[in-house]
């Protein structure tokens, strides 16, 4: 698994390269940001109870061998 | 009767994802990323986070604060502090089995700031945690960056933790775990009504993994019904990666559901699964209802046993229950109080939760010496047991 | 060695970082719309040749939005008796929650209703919030995207320069 990742990894980087420069410019993004209204509210947030979320993950980390990818964020308003 | 063959456990030669190569990696991903193609973003809001959390089951109570409050320092800094406590009342059953109850407290203290530069947000942290026979340090740096007309957000994380073991009643007793943790995630808005996340985390660690007073237990080469106790022996690396996958979609009279699944591997030979649903219901515009559920599946260590045939029958042994064979279920419900745009003082919003779940863990291969009744070693009931959490949160943002 | 990496991934963030397009620059003739106010009427950007407008797409979803919000309304009631107005579009689907917020924070500026976002569309809305500074003669001359603090101090300079015209 770590070897699938060693090689993954660069391709994966240089994917996220090109999508992140204008290499596929005919993709333009499809969500505008004034149509953010429904991801920028509080039911859509993958985090929405602060340190009560961390402590959660913590919970489980100290009760079973797991750890990470427990959390995410992103979505939201993307202002600015 | 649980008599494992003693699979010997090759310790010297241990994967080890941090190379040079790999470190010019991320910092190629990061130069790429901090780019004028990405649009900016903005920092976390000014807010006083006050949580009670309180875990009770098992056999334990932990209950204490956690208190993070956060300010900006101008348009483009934010700093911020965490105080947690946890409380610790234990009679659990690995206490019970070997000891007796004990009551212990762990103080963990974080600082941290954010940077916000044009396109990317770049935070640095450090976390202390302190109790009389553990200290943990971390230090920590993420690099988060929006591109994609704000559809997208990468983040790159990186973790360094030391840590120093102790042992009550041994004042010499002294031994150093070290720690770093590599994380990738990734955000992505699909529609107006729906997201998708997926993170990718490598762990690895090295030094002194095992805890020094949990106990083996071995088969009495003198009494078939009796077992003897021995100290635990894991690996001294470890290496684990998890990859995960959500999805939030929005439904349309103001609720949401979320899936969320996870993967997870190590070098110890423990796999697991878990997965997450979850639904949010507002109710009016200040109140919610949250719902979920969780079911998680792990597979043993190469090395655990609950019962070793003879003492020393391994390089490495494990009788620690949280590296068995076992399941778990998680039922929550919540209730959240949201005030936008508040009247009182100073305070531009206020959120309370009041969050409540209840676990149930079930293990394949873990039994319960203390059990009532006699039984052979061996034959003695599985484990199970069930917990609270409460989580009674209040945040104020000015 | 993890000093190091911190210190050349900082290094190279910084270098790679380029400086962010404010308060652009340009010259281009601002699209014709009519939106419906809050007051009632229908409100068109032609009828405003002759003065300054300040055309400001916002959300009550949207934080920077929320926090300008209270600035522009100083700068209004400061320049308006110059030929100035801030034309201020909301783009909430949700009409009630604009209104929730703007009881709790009221401006004086005139707010139009965009719920299908023609208007943004027109205007190619890259960021919430975006302004758009429009001089007397209806053309487009500077445009902001996003808010921080210290953008207000952009705005009443451009708006100076755009009122002297």
């Amino acid at each position: 698994m770590v070897k699938a990742l060693k090689t993954g990894l660069p391709a994966l980087v240089i994917v996220l390269a090109m999508f992140a420069t204008s290499g596929c410019s005919d993709i333009k993004p499809w969500v505008k940001p004034y149509e953010r209204d429904k991801l920028a509210d509080p039911v859509m947030s993958l985090s929405r109870h602060g340190n009560a979320d961390a402590y959660m993950h913590h919970v489980y980390q100290s009760r079973e061998s797991s750890r990470g990818s427990e959390g995410g964020s992103g979505g939201g308003c993307g202002c600015n | 009767m649980v008599l494992k063959a003693a699979p010997e456990v090759d310790v010297a030669v241990t994967e080890r994802p941090v190379s040079v190569r790999s470190a010019v990696w991320l910092v190629v991903l990061l130069g790429l990323l901090i780019s004028p193609w990405a649009m900016a973003a903005t920092l976390p809001v000014d807010k006083v986070d006050m949580l009670y959390h309180r875990y009770e089951g098992g056999g334990m109570l932990i209950d204490g604060p956690s208190v993070l409050v956060r300010k900006s320092v101008g348009p483009q800094v934010s700093v911020s502090g965490q105080y947690y406590v946890d409380s610790v009342s234990a009679a659990s059953v690995d206490v019970l089995a070997t000891a007796s109850e004990y009551k212990e407290e762990r103080t963990e203290l974080t600082a941290g700031v954010d940077y916000l530069y044009e396109r990317s947000i770049l935070s640095l942290g450090f976390t202390n945690s302190s109790e009389n026979d553990y200290e943990a340090n971390t230090v920590y740096f993420s690099v988060s960056q929006e591109f994609f007309g704000g559809m997208s957000t990468i983040t790159l994380g990186y973790a360094n933790g030391w840590d120093e073991v102790g042992q009550r009643g041994n004042d010499s007793f002294e031994e150093d775990a070290d720690r770093r943790n590599y994380q990738l995630g990734l955000s992505q808005v699909i529609t107006t009504n729906s997201l998708l996340g997926f993170d990718l985390e490598v762990v690895t660690d090295e030094g002194f993994l095992q805890n020094p007073y949990r106990q083996n237990r071995y088969i009495d080469p003198g009494n078939p019904n009796n077992f003897l106790y021995q100290a635990e022996r894991y690996p001294e690396t470890r290496t684990s990666y998890s990859l995960a996958a959500r999805g939030l979609y929005y439904l349309p009279y103001r609720a949401s559901i979320r899936a969320e699944y996870r993967y997870y591997g190590d070098t110890w030979g423990i796999g697991s699964n878990t997965y997450e649903l979850a639904y949010v219901h507002a109710l009016n515009p200040r109140w919610t209802l949250e719902g979920k559920a969780r079911y998680y599946d792990q597979d043993q260590a190469d090395f655990y046993s609950d019962l070793y045939a003879f003492k020393n029958s391994q390089t490495h042994l494990a009788r620690d229950k949280e590296m068995s064979s076992f399941s778990g279920i998680t039922l929550g419900g919540g209730l959240v109080y949201e005030w936008k745009q508040t009247s009182l003082p100073g305070i531009s919003r206020l959120q309370a939760s009041l969050l409540i779940d209840w676990l149930d863990f079930d293990y394949d291969n873990f039994r319960d010496v203390t059990a009532p009744g006699n039984y052979l070693p061996g034959e003695e009931p599985l484990y199970s047991f069930d917990a609270f959490v409460t989580r009674a949160s209040l945040i104020l943002e000015y | 060695m993890n000093n190091v990496m911190l210190r050349i991934v900082l290094s190279l963030s910084l270098m790679l970082g380029a400086a962010a397009v404010q308060g652009k620059d340009m010259n281009e003739p601002a699209p014709d719309f009519t939106l419906k106010s809050r007051q009632g009427d229908n409100l068109r950007l032609e009828d405003f040749r002759g003065q300054v407008v300040m055309l400001n797409f916002w959300a009550s979803w949207c934080g920077p939005c929320r926090q300008e919000m209270p600035l522009m309304d100083d700068i209004y009631q400061q320049y308006k008796d110059l030929g100035f107005t801030v034309l201020a579009v909301n783009v909430d689907e949700n009409r009630d929650e604009a209104h929730r917020f703007l009881d709790k924070v009221p401006v004086t500026y005139p707010i139009l209703y965009d719920p299908e976002s023609q208007v943004s569309e027109q205007y190619n809305v890259q960021a919430m919030p975006t302004t758009v500074m429009i001089d007397r003669n209806g053309n487009a001359r500077f445009v902001h995207y996003g808010y921080k603090p210290g953008y207000e101090d952009d705005y009443e300079q451009q708006i100076r320069q755009l009122v002297r015209e």
